[in-house]
């Protein structure tokens, strides 16, 4: 047989060497050892760490954080059973990962730019996208990223990292234009395994753009956990080859994602370049209604998780000062939960786009032959009806 | 008016472009000190500041892929691909995120960019750097190929790619960059993006053409009328958005039609022109569509390229050939 020689090379590998060819490093837990410290304010049993800024200490300023989380998770659980009831399309729940999103957008200046992977509904939600736009884009119309505010953050990108490239580009931008606005990009752990992450955090450390990169480490890849995704001990620990600045923090607490967010959103309006930040959470949910996460991962490592995880801690800090209430929370889950039920009832009113919508935005003017096509789709979606 | 090469005319429409619209941003390998490893970009960095000419890494996806965070912010990037052998990590920034910009936005953002390179082969590079991969950009929806052919095409071509609003690949025949000089106004008037060239009228056939073949396709219809056939020349400078009413329209008054490209034959754009002569054209055809292509290997190193490229003589030849069916 014309590959017995291979074959007999490959059984020849001494079970050893092969053994250390796998992956077998147990998951990382979000909590951090020593040598891979993640910042932290609120613990989760809620105990408060270090004192919170000026701007974010009062009470009610955390109740917008925590407001947009539950917000947040209330969306997120209506698009997951639209999707399984049909009515929406493949979906990514953002369950467990609200206080990178909302930390992330909540540490943003409103005039900065978001550049966004596809998990951050909480950070589009803070920044002005309507949620009829997220449950049209996810439902397949791209209207629902012709965002009414928002006007010039980026859509989601579906290409993981792709957009990494963009905001050095924006970066660029914002510096030519001689603002103080920095751009903030997204991506998950699997995108700091790609070329175009190195490439735009390697170029934006040599022109020293006012960018700031957001690792959302939530330890999964679909099916692929982080310690096969990399041998690098933490992931913001690849600032360093790129000569950036690094922070890494857990990103089961909102504070400290925020935090982080508005340092290196100083550093960068003060000129001193862009930071990589590793925010450490943990995807308690599929990767999409697609997905079954039981393939890969056992229940029992979920549901360690689940104590971790960012809006309990919240309300548990926030019970403990006092401040919030039973009441309170009951007021708060019917108003999202009214919020989240006049989107859906927007989203399911509303009509498609004739056929004709595919060719509108093509061009800034559709040339001539795209015309005749445009006009033929037309007419067979009429000769259809 | 002064008569200058096709790389110098780059150079002039750049500069004309810059000097108009201080949103034109030019970056790229080697781009500024250098002035670009074929000179296209020479004298910029001197006139218009690092900040406006800019060198970056040699990273493809990042110069792609930051013009569309550029071009996103109304700037207008004009980056510089080395060699389009090194513009395929491009790609998917062309593909997925340039292209489709404004179309998954309803228009609330754009992507006005150009990706100026070099291509094509004739000039005895290395490995890598003569290929012609202008097929692969045509198929992309939602952005725009040209190819100039002339001194005068490349300025009004490349001046017109600048000012469109949308994405525009521009690819530029490395071997006709110094092959010949011709009187270029700096008057700043544009080249259509939508509309063939006629190069020379005819009647017996029509010769489809572009970029680096214009001159073997040229000469081959000097020496057709030599032998009494009369064959009308077009320079499709434009791939995308193809302009094919011009095309249509002379095969269906020469009722001949052979397509010259330097590309490989299997899935080249001539195999698109060809389906829509075909379909349009039907009942005035008196011959099959023909192409003359480079054929379907991998390009050659320098010692065999000239076999590859099609000739002067295998173009006169098909087109004898095509006159033979009646």
């Amino acid at each position: 047989m014309l590959n017995c020689p291979r074959r007999g090379l490959v059984m020849a590998m001494p079970s050893d060497i092969e053994a250390k060819t796998r992956a077998t490093t147990p998951v990382a837990s979000p909590m951090p050892d020593a040598e891979t410290e993640a910042r932290r304010f609120i613990d989760p049993s809620g105990k408060l760490l270090q004192p919170v800024t000026k701007a974010w200490a009062p009470p009610e300023q955390l109740e917008r954080l925590y407001h947009a989380m539950v917000l947040t998770r209330a969306f997120d659980e209506k698009a997951i059973a639209l999707q399984h009831t049909g009515r929406l399309g493949t979906y990514p729940s953002s369950l467990g990962q609200e206080a990178v999103a909302v930390g992330i957008a909540a540490g943003m200046a409103a005039e900065d730019i978001l550049l966004p992977a596809f998990r951050e509904h909480g950070a589009q939600l803070w920044r002005g996208v309507a949620m009829l736009e997220l449950l049209l884009y996810w439902g397949g119309d791209e209207r629902g990223s012709d965002f009414k505010k928002a006007r010039v953050d980026f859509p989601v990108s579906i290409p993981v990292a792709a957009h990494f490239p963009h905001a050095a580009g924006v970066a660029l931008a914002l510096r030519l234009k001689a603002t103080r606005n920095v751009a903030v990009c997204v991506g998950g752990d699997g995108a700091t395994s790609k070329g175009d992450f190195y490439e735009a955090i390697n170029i934006a450390g040599a022109w020293k753009l006012p960018a700031v990169f957001v690792v959302n480490n939530n330890q999964w890849a679909i099916s692929v956990p982080v310690h096969a995704q990399t041998a690098a001990r933490t992931l913001a620990q690849k600032a360093v080859a790129a000569g950036i600045e690094m922070d890494r923090v857990d990103g089961n607490d909102v504070l400290a994602v925020l935090d982080a967010v508005e340092r290196a959103a100083a550093r960068a309006r003060s000129g001193d370049g862009p930071t990589l930040i590793e925010a450490v959470t943990y995807r308690l949910g599929d990767h999409t209604t697609s997905d079954n996460a039981r393939r890969y991962r056992s229940d029992e490592e979920v549901s360690r998780h689940w104590i971790e995880e960012p809006i309990a801690r919240l309300r548990a800090h926030l019970t403990n000062t006092g401040y919030w209430t039973k009441e309170r929370e009951e007021d708060l889950h019917s108003q999202c939960s009214a919020a989240v039920e006049e989107a859906v009832a927007a989203y399911l009113a509303t009509a498609a786009e004739p056929p004709s919508a595919m060719f509108d935005h093509l061009f800034a003017t559709l040339p001539a032959p795209l015309k005749r096509q445009c006009d033929l789709a037309t007419a067979e979606a009429t000769s259809h009806d | 008016m002064t008569e200058i090469t096709m790389v110098e005319a780059v150079n002039l429409a750049l500069a004309k472009a810059m000097a108009e619209d201080n949103r034109v941003l030019v970056l790229g390998e080697d781009v500024a000190a250098d002035g670009g490893v074929f000179r296209a970009t020479v004298g910029l960095l001197e006139r218009f500041g690092s900040g406006r000419v800019r060198d970056t890494p040699l990273a493809e996806t990042a110069i792609a892929g930051i013009s569309v965070g550029l071009a996103a912010q109304d700037f207008r990037p004009v980056a510089e691909i080395q060699f389009t052998g090194f513009i395929y990590p491009a790609i998917d920034q062309l593909v997925n995120q340039a292209s489709r910009l404004r179309n998954r936005t309803r228009g609330r953002l754009s992507c006005p960019m150009v990706l100026r390179s070099p291509c094509g082969g004739g000039i005895h590079a290395p490995e890598h750097h003569s290929e012609s991969p202008e097929a692969m950009f045509a198929h992309i929806p939602g952005l725009r190929v040209v190819i100039p052919s002339s001194p005068r095409k490349a300025y009004g071509l490349l001046l017109a790619a600048i000012r469109d609003p949308d994405p525009v690949v521009f690819l530029e025949p490395t071997r006709l960059y110094r092959a010949s000089k011709e009187e270029v106004g700096d008057d700043g008037v544009a080249l259509p993006l939508d509309r063939c060239f006629i190069e020379r009228t005819g009647t017996d056939i029509t010769l489809i053409a572009w970029g680096a073949m214009m001159p073997e396709t040229l000469a081959a219809a000097a020496e057709l009328e030599e032998g009494g056939i009369s064959a009308e020349v077009i320079d499709v400078a434009t791939l995308s958005v193809l302009d094919d009413d011009t095309i249509i329209r002379s095969v269906t008054k020469t009722k001949r039609c052979l397509i010259v490209h330097e590309a490989a034959r299997n899935g080249g754009f001539g195999g698109e022109i060809a389906a829509r002569v075909a379909e349009a054209c039907f009942f005035s055809l008196l011959a099959p569509v023909s192409r003359v292509c480079g054929y379907d290997t991998v390009m050659p190193l320098a010692k065999l390229e000239s076999h590859y490229i099609p000739s002067v003589a295998r173009i006169g030849k098909a087109a004898r050939h095509l006159m033979e069916y009646a």
